[in-house]
């Protein structure tokens, strides 16, 4: 009881420091946990100051790692380390329940939810296949009122989920909704309104119903808390006076990104408004349609200027190359720059990224071809994250970028640790050659767009640029892996991949020794996505020995059968082997079309479709 | 039920040697003097076709690539797209029936689910963003007039198909509505790769050599070192100049262009005889 009533005042009052809330614990716990039943202050149990001081020392470990193995330590500190976590990350949302989630940390204030697995996203599963967030919401707001921050990646959100947040957790501060869909703006416009202290509402990649709701009118009047809006996702236009009046009145404001609805006009006086920015999308970065022809424009030029602590631009939606000047002020300092929505030309792109010399995270489309990497590589020195996605993205579209630009960039930008590559031709070479002079490499995702298309100038497979990366990138951890690939591209992987925990396959290997390889190779592997290639029941059952380990498997349009699945089912009764087919498939097949299983504490789930299959 | 589960793990070893190209390895060899082992070996050629038919349309490339130790790289690009076209390949160069294994079911002529993996609201890039075609250094007055639904650029007034070539590993496009003839595709075609090929008997040039051109000619009327083919809506593949020209354009999908060599071990038009409609 006493325990509620602390837990009470902190949350209508600022919460006390955590120092303060594990004293209060530690007395309530001295005052009703008493052995022979005494009710009067008694000196503490000398077990009791080693778990008050644990707590305390727990206090400080952040990493989720460090605590999942301080909590093994003994039962004293599984309990005080369970006590003290307050940021709950949970990479499958179906690995645990929600209840046995709360049940065990009780305080968690932050909780980062992963729904689906990434090839949903290419439309490889039917939609509805589960990760609802709603009984999440349900058991934490029960179990856990003072939660006050919320990350979910690829789960379902609907507005009743919206809602329950916004009504049963009275500090909560942070929404971040990656990939998630099932909800709308009138969901939106729920949650906006009784979030009295939200300071953080991001909608990333997701897909936003159009209720017809205006949901921006609906931040409550008064001063607001907001330090980050983003919703350059939602595909309906907004009320923009509305934004206007909302941006003025958040004088923390310090992330905005606008949807494609929000011309460059509109955009210019959101900037006057908030000049504090440091992460900045810029909507649509072209004039609305009832631009006058006389009108005088804003000076944009001025605006940017103003914005001196601008670190990352984004944006730029439906760009007119023409406004493109405007941005030139803010280059030096920027660190990150998206251009992934923009079709822009190298010529376009070169007096801009000549002067980002700070330059770290860049997104790009493959529009500005192998001469506009070539000029990144001249300038980016600190380049740490590169993505260069395609403007035609089909197999058999002319590729504007190719080996060359890739060897520029090994070649300039020599701190690079990311990178993810489109195009249609590439070479082992150059493959070979970034593996040499970007040995910091830690996420490497080669994608050559035309299927087993070989080394374009040998005609050899691309085993064995796949192979330097493998060998030379000590850091690897991430792997994604294209073009045409044979089982010694899978046997390199294997011996040398010794860090990766991701990995990547699609219409590659030969036989079922290349899955072997990575599964008997690779101790670190934790998420395995395979699609159309060769594997059959013999190598997935050369994987028993580690699945507990993983996160998840997915194999479709391999070689499996119902059978070789159960077979895994049997022997491995903490799996859920999920066999998933197509919508409309009425029965089940010998073969299976696709694959999913992955380590629960809970069995089977309550919540699957029709078209899934639980063995 | 794990003993069980290696007694079937067992069992399934053995029949592994079916599957895998690398022949009586023992386990799994880790050693660099090993690395040779683990290229892949020319397998008898039954053995080998039995697993390829069962790969579907890119069966025929592999066995090229292991066979074929010339200058030409293997035609690849057969499996992009059209797989329909290749599937009808693959079944004409293998007579032995499919094995009724788990083969990758999805021979879906065109493009593949979810491939290349870019997210949906990633594509259309090309219609809702604007190419910089002009610039004129005044902005208000154009910026009225470009605001349109962008138009696709070439793309709507032409008639793109793609053709590919025996020897060349990337296909090209062609606009059929440039050409008005038989002739003057031909001609278009014979230019369009000579000047590939030519860098590819050299694979250091840079561009089309001037002296080693070899004009591709002849490809209509089979006298020629090479023929031109065509897919039509059916799927079928056709000797093209057999139809008339317009008919020809309604229903061609993709062009190809063979060595006259191995016309005959093609069976052109399937089963449908009476689709070789004489001009």
């Amino acid at each position: 009881m006493s325990e509620q009533m602390s837990d009470d005042d902190e949350r209508q009052q600022s919460p006390p420091s955590d120092l303060d809330f594990t004293s209060n614990k530690a007395r309530t716990c001295i005052v009703t946990g008493s052995v022979s039943g005494h009710t009067e202050f008694q000196s503490p149990y000398p077990d009791q100051v080693l778990e008050n001081v644990l707590e305390n020392v727990l206090h400080f470990l952040t990493s989720r790692r460090d605590r999942n193995t301080a909590s093994l330590v003994c039962k004293s500190w599984y309990r005080v380390e369970a006590l003290t976590r307050s940021e709950l990350f949970i990479g499958n949302c179906y690995a645990v329940s929600p209840a046995r989630a709360t049940a065990r940390f009780t305080r968690v204030r932050a909780l980062h939810l992963k729904g689906r697995p990434r090839f949903a996203d290419f439309n490889l599963m039917p939609p509805d296949w589960g990760a609802h967030f709603n009984p999440w919401v349900l058991a934490f707001a029960k179990a856990c009122p003072w939660l006050e921050k919320v990350y979910l990646k690829r789960m379902s959100v609907t507005d009743d989920d919206l809602a329950t947040l916004a009504e049963s957790f009275l500090g909560f501060k942070e929404l971040v909704l990656v990939c998630c869909d099932g909800f709308g703006t009138g969901g939106l416009s729920i949650f906006v309104s009784k979030c009295r202290k939200l300071k953080v509402l991001d909608l990333i990649e997701s897909e936003v119903s159009d209720d017809e709701t205006d949901w921006i009118l609906c931040f409550p009047e008064g001063e607001s808390h907001l330090e980050s809006l983003i919703f350059d996702c939602v595909e309906y236009p907004i009320n923009f006076e509305a934004l206007e009046r909302l941006v003025a009145r958040s004088p923390s404001l310090k992330k905005l990104k606008l949807n494609r609805y929000v011309s460059i006009g509109q955009l210019y006086r959101l900037m006057v408004q908030a000049p504090q920015l440091t992460h900045l999308g810029t909507g649509s970065f072209s004039p609305s349609e009832i631009a006058g022809q006389g009108d005088q424009e804003p000076d944009y030029v001025t605006a940017f200027a103003a914005c001196k602590s601008l670190v990352c631009l984004s944006g730029f939606r439906e760009i007119i190359p023409d406004y493109l000047p405007a941005i030139y002020p803010i280059c030096a300092n920027l660190t990150s720059l998206n251009f992934s929505y923009a079709n822009i030309t190298a010529e376009q792109l070169k007096p801009i990224i000549s002067n980002c010399h700070k330059l770290q995270v860049f997104w790009v489309l493959d529009s500005i071809c192998d001469e506009g990497l070539q000029a990144v590589a001249a300038t980016c020195k600190e380049l740490r994250e590169l993505r260069v996605f395609p403007v035609d993205a089909r197999e058999d579209s002319d590729g504007p970028v190719s080996e060359v630009g890739f060897q520029a960039i090994s070649e300039g930008c020599r701190k690079l640790q990311s990178i993810l590559y489109f195009c249609q031709r590439m070479t082992n070479a150059a493959v070979i050659a970034m593996s040499r002079n970007c040995p910091d490499l830690v996420v490497f995702r080669l994608c050559i767009m035309g299927r087993h298309r070989p080394d374009h100038v040998t005609g050899e497979p691309m085993d064995d640029g796949f192979g330097a990366i493998v060998m030379n990138c000590k850091k690897l951890t991430r792997l994604a892996v294209s073009g045409l690939l044979t089982d010694k591209a899978f046997d390199y992987i294997g011996r040398y991949g010794k860090l990766v925990r991701t990995l990547s396959v699609a219409f590659a290997g030969d036989s079922d020794m290349a899955l072997k390889y990575v599964l008997e190779g690779c101790p670190q592997l934790q998420k395995l996505e395979i699609r159309d290639s060769p594997f059959g029941d013999a190598a997935l059952c050369s994987g028993l020995h580690h699945y507990y380990n993983m996160r998840f498997l997915w194999m479709s349009s391999c070689r499996l059968t119902y059978q070789g699945c159960q077979q895994i089912a049997r022997a491995m009764p903490r799996l859920v082997v999920e066999v998933i087919r197509s919508a409309d498939e009425e029965e089940m097949d010998v073969c299976v079309q696709t694959l999913y299983m992955y380590r629960s504490l809970e069995g089977p789930r309550n919540d699957a479709p029709k078209f899934v299959t639980i063995l | 039920m794990e003993s069980g589960c290696s007694k079937k793990l067992l069992d399934l070893i053995p029949q592994e040697k079916k599957w895998g190209f690398i022949e009586n390895q023992n386990g799994i060899s880790h050693g660099s003097s090993e690395e040779k082992k683990l290229e892949l070996k020319l397998g008898p050629p039954g053995e080998e076709d039995e697993l390829l038919v069962s790969f579907g349309y890119f069966s025929s490339m592999k066995s090229n690539a292991k066979h074929a130790h010339n200058k030409f790289p293997p035609p690849q690009e057969d499996h992009r797209g059209g797989a329909v076209l290749a599937a009808s390949w693959a079944k004409n160069h293998h007579h032995q029936p499919k094995p009724p294994n788990c083969s990758q079911k999805r021979t879906a002529p065109g493009p593949v689910v979810g491939w290349p993996p870019i997210r949906s609201f990633r594509k259309n890039l090309a219609t809702t963003s604007k190419l910089a075609s002009e610039s004129p250094t005044s902005l208000p007055h154009k910026v009225a007039n470009e605001r349109n639904p962008a138009a696709p650029e070439t793309r709507g007034k032409g008639l793109f198909v793609k053709i590919n070539m025996d020897g060349v590993p990337i296909g090209r496009k062609v606009d059929l509505k440039a050409y008005d003839s038989y002739e003057k595709l031909s001609t278009a075609v014979g230019e369009l790769f000579s000047g590939l090929l030519a860098a590819q008997r050299d694979p250091s040039a840079d561009g089309p050599k001037q002296e080693e051109e070899k004009a591709i000619t002849g490809v209509l009327d089979g006298n020629g070192e090479y023929t031109l083919v065509y897919e039509d809506n059916e799927g079928d593949r056709m000797l093209v100049g057999d139809v008339p020209w317009h008919m020809f354009v309604s229903t061609v999908k993709r062009l190809r262009v063979l060595k006259s060599s191995e016309l005959s071990v093609i069976n052109l038009g399937s089963s449908k005889k009476g689709k070789r409609v004489q001009n």
